[in-house]
């Protein structure tokens, strides 16, 4: 390289970094998500008026980990947060993340929600339920049953590539087997009122709309709707249905997770720390429970009263990290059975 | 160079493809491949005859006839442009829906209490998307066809009327011939948004070879496998494209007389004044109104409920600067390229042309995923050498200062550029040129003093193009951006991930609005015609 181009590389990259030292100066942490940002924005202000420090967010939906293994050592994520326990595993498989050795952490959050080389910590998680029309005679359902030639024609359900379906998937493969899980899924799919599809929430209108009369759905939504916090219409989806919560022969209801993990090269590390033990304590843990509806990891959090009407919930005994193992085979039997098509 | 550009994120790639992934084809051969195929053949054939039929008769109908409100329909054809295809398939799904106003309606007209008692097919379908995304792609068509149909010399038609042929067969015979490059142009702009197409795609339940990949990807969390999936899939664009280009390669496309006057058109009055106005309105009123104005009640009903958020302005103006800033970067390279083309019509040159067009055909976020390979690890490259000689930490530069983001842009709108510019420059004859030359400009100046004002038309519907897409893009721009930098897209994505479509409803509406800036801007260049 010639002298001149040296030099004016070097004054380019003294130039930027004068222009970002400004912002470097106050406590701050940079945070990497695929959480949307309406769900964590009310946490993030939260945490910064608790403690000073100032989150700077980028949401990447797919990608976020491909894009932390690029950066590589220059990255300057601190905190990884995701919603499916699959992408949490992912960081860990791809070296991204680094272990946390924290007595808060440990404390609040159980076992069999976290990672067991302390890598990544569940934040909440919500269950994966069935909607049924309010004037339905059904007051309990396992998983199982979704197959049953009874409900033919009657039941609605997103892309069946979805990771909150591969996610249960995956949990059948755990109890049943391979090939259990494909004739179950054959059997739901001939139970179709329509095209796999559209999002959760569409179960519940599609149910007042009279498409079907049952629906897989995660079970936050049910608050979002009858809150009215999406305005007048969706209280009325909300309002459609009632919401059971299935369970596995013989097991208990299927439960995914929302967590987050430190990144291997943070340079905010104890500020990500003080994040993550932020995200567990009893005040953040009522916030995800009011702002999202979601059931809280730390072991007697509060619930919401609109999501303790849904019932007991007992979770699943396969763990979290048996399931994630299945991932790719039930996304291959979703093809395989042609679910979606 | 400029070629190069395109080519990085794309042998990026080809690495990516290179680390291997067991088991994949099998899979694919066996389950995947002959619906997504099937599927994805039936869609671009059904887009590609519906963009062709509905642009080149709509360039027609305001270039050969008169008739009241010709005008505004003139500018009001282009304004589809605006709309992204998923926010019209999510408007549609919702009018449409049992809840619906329409269902509703028909329930009320035959007296049906209940949508359990009856129900429309739904909308969830083939037929659905194909409908939905022709009504919302042809001005990709429309744009680059009426161009060529206005400046195409009115001598040509009058000679053949006074050949005596008939307005339809000068239409057959004469103007479509001369339009096949830039309605060849148009259709494949439209089918490769089409094939890049995953939310429209995803809402109306079309399982394309797209979203195989991004099924592959992000739920197996298998990038080889996605990538090797790409990268057939994009074989398979360049050997259609190179097909169209073989098949016309004899032909060619200039007339002596560029600067002629455009043919007088026939007026029309009355009914049939009427029943023109009616037909040519009805593209506008499918892919542009119907959905404009759903978002506009959407929006105005979410106002009411939770009032306006500061950052929408914020992130509208981040969407305007990228977006003007990316166009202008578009342009240039693109003229470069076309007109190094045409200069320099050598083997080496042409094929930089056809490689320059490549990001195009590749799907949105498996193209953004090499580009991020290449730009994150030059910023490495970058962090270790002001380490070594400054002593600074620099972090990423330039994905910190949205470079990448550029890069991106310029990587995958390029063929638009590329494409629209070479067909203004095909229809200058070649003497202009050695005229030019022969009178002592020099090769930049004949590129200012002739084809630049020549294809002024060409080159604002180019940019019109690359700017509306840029605006509309997401997957780079989700995956490339900087730490809180949003876009209206970005937003407005957020909210639809999060399944609260209600609050994107204004973050919609303003990429709508934000949209229609340069449309206007396009329709007041074009009146006057382009060279004129």
């Amino acid at each position: 390289m010639t002298r001149s181009i040296q030099l004016t590389s070097a004054i380019a990259i003294g130039a930027a970094t004068l222009a970002s030292a400004g912002a470097v100066s106050a406590q701050e942490l940079n945070l990497y998500t695929s959480r949307e940002p309406g769900l964590v924005e009310p946490l993030l202000e939260a945490f910064t008026e608790a403690t000073g420090i100032e989150v700077n967010t980028v949401f990447l939906k797919d990608g976020l980990a491909e894009r932390v293994e690029a950066e590589g050592e220059a990255s300057p994520a601190d905190v990884l947060m995701a919603v499916d326990v699959g992408k949490l595993a992912d960081f860990v498989e791809k070296g991204l993340t680094q272990p946390v050795e924290s007595e808060v952490l440990n404390a609040a959050v159980p076992e069999n929600l976290r990672d067991p080389g302390n890598q990544w910590f569940a934040l909440s998680t919500r269950a994966r339920v069935v909607y049924a029309a309010k004037d339905l005679d059904l007051d309990a359902i396992t998983y199982e049953d979704l197959a049953d030639p009874k409900w033919k024609g009657k039941l609605c359900i997103r892309s069946g590539q979805h990771p909150y379906n591969t996610g249960l998937i995956s949990a059948y493969i755990a109890h049943h087997g391979a090939e259990a899980a494909e004739e179950w899924l054959e059997g739901m799919k001939a139970n179709l009122a329509r095209k796999a599809g559209g999002g959760d929430r569409d179960g519940a209108k599609d149910i007042l709309g009279g498409i079907c009369d049952i629906a897989v759905a995660n079970s936050y939504y049910v608050g979002r709707m009858r809150s009215g916090a999406g305005g007048e219409e969706q209280k009325e989806w909300g309002d459609a249905i009632k919401v059971i919560l299935p369970t596995f022969e013989g097991g208990g209801t299927h439960v995914n997770i929302s967590g987050a993990a430190v990144a291997k090269y943070a340079g905010n590390k104890d500020e990500a720390v003080q994040l993550l033990e932020y995200l567990v304590s009893d005040e953040a843990q009522k916030i995800y429970a009011e702002a999202n509806f979601e059931h809280p990891v730390k072991p007697g959090a509060p619930v919401d009263p609109m999501v303790a009407s849904f019932g007991e919930l007992t979770v699943d005994s396969v763990p979290l990290t048996e399931i994630v193992t299945y991932r790719k085979e039930a996304s291959e039997l979703v093809d395989k059975v042609g679910f979606d098509n | 160079m400029i070629a190069g550009l395109v080519l990085l994120p794309v042998l990026a790639l080809l690495w990516q493809a290179a680390q291997g992934s067991a088991g994949l084809w099998s899979h694919l051969a066996a389950n995947v491949l002959p619906h997504a195929i099937s599927q994805t053949v039936m869609l671009l054939a059904g887009v590609g005859v519906l963009v062709a039929v509905i642009g080149t008769s709509c360039a027609w109908l305001v270039t050969a006839y008169d008739f009241p409100g010709r005008r505004v329909l003139e500018w009001a054809l282009l304004l589809p442009l605006a709309v992204p295809t998923y926010i019209v398939a999510y408007a549609y799904l919702d009018l449409l829906h049992p809840l619906g106003p329409v269902q509703g309606a028909i329930r009320a007209i035959l007296g049906y209490d209940s949508p359990r008692d009856f129900r429309l097919p739904d909308i969830r379908s083939m037929a659905g998307a194909i409908f939905l995304l022709s009504f919302v792609l042809y001005p990709y068509v429309y744009l680059p066809t009426r161009a060529m149909f206005m400046t195409q010399a009115a001598n040509l038609v009058e000679v053949s009327r006074a050949l005596g042929t008939t307005r339809g067969q000068v239409f057959r015979r004469v103007a479509l011939p001369l339009a096949r490059p830039a309605i060849a142009v148009g259709v494949s702009l439209a089918l490769m948004e089409t094939l890049n197409d995953i939310g429209a795609s995803e809402f109306l339940g079309v399982r394309s070879l797209t979203i195989s990949i991004y099924t592959t990807w992000v739920t197996r969390s298998d990038l080889p496998g996605a990538a090797q999936i790409s990268l057939a899939m994009l074989l398979l664009v360049v050997a259609l494209v190179s097909l169209e280009r073989w098949a016309r390669r004899r032909q060619r496309y200039s007339t002596n007389a560029q600067r002629g006057r455009s043919f007088a058109p026939r007026v029309l009055s009355g009914r049939a004044g009427i029943a023109a106005f009616a037909l040519g309105s009805l593209p506008v009123l499918l892919g542009f109104l119907i959905p404009a104005l759903y978002l506009s009640i959407e929006a105005w009903r979410r106002f009411q409920f939770a009032g306006l958020s500061d950052v929408l302005l914020t992130e509208a103006r981040n969407t305007f600067l990228l977006s003007a800033i990316a166009t202008v970067a578009v342009l240039v390279c693109g003229v470069s390229i076309a007109y190094a083309a045409r200069i320099f019509p050598r083997p080496g040159v042409l094929a930089a042309q056809r490689i320059a067009t490549l990001g195009y055909a590749m799907p949105g976020t498996v193209l953004a995923l090499g580009i991020l390979i290449v730009v994150a690890g030059l910023d490495r490259q970058i962090a270790k050498l002001a380490e070594n000689w400054l002593g600074l930490s620099t972090g990423l530069i330039l994905i910190g200062s949205g470079v990448a983001l550029g890069y991106a842009y310029l990587a995958r709108f390029l063929a638009i550029s590329v494409g629209s510019v070479e067909a203004g420059f095909s229809r200058i004859p070649r003497s202009y040129d050695q005229a030019s030359r022969t009178l002592g400009h020099g090769v930049s100046g004949t590129l200012w003093q002739v084809h630049m004002p020549l294809s002024r038309g060409a080159m604002a519907a180019a940019g019109l193009l690359v700017f509306v897409d840029c605006m509309k893009e997401l997957s780079a721009t989700l995956l490339l951006r900087p730490l809180n930098f949003e876009t209206l897209a970005t937003h407005l994505y957020g909210e639809a991930a999060r399944g609260t479509y209600e609050d994107a409803a204004l973050a919609a509406l303003a990429i709508v609005l934000v949209g229609l800036l340069p449309v206007i801007l396009l329709a007041r260049v074009g009146r006057g015609g382009p060279g004129s």
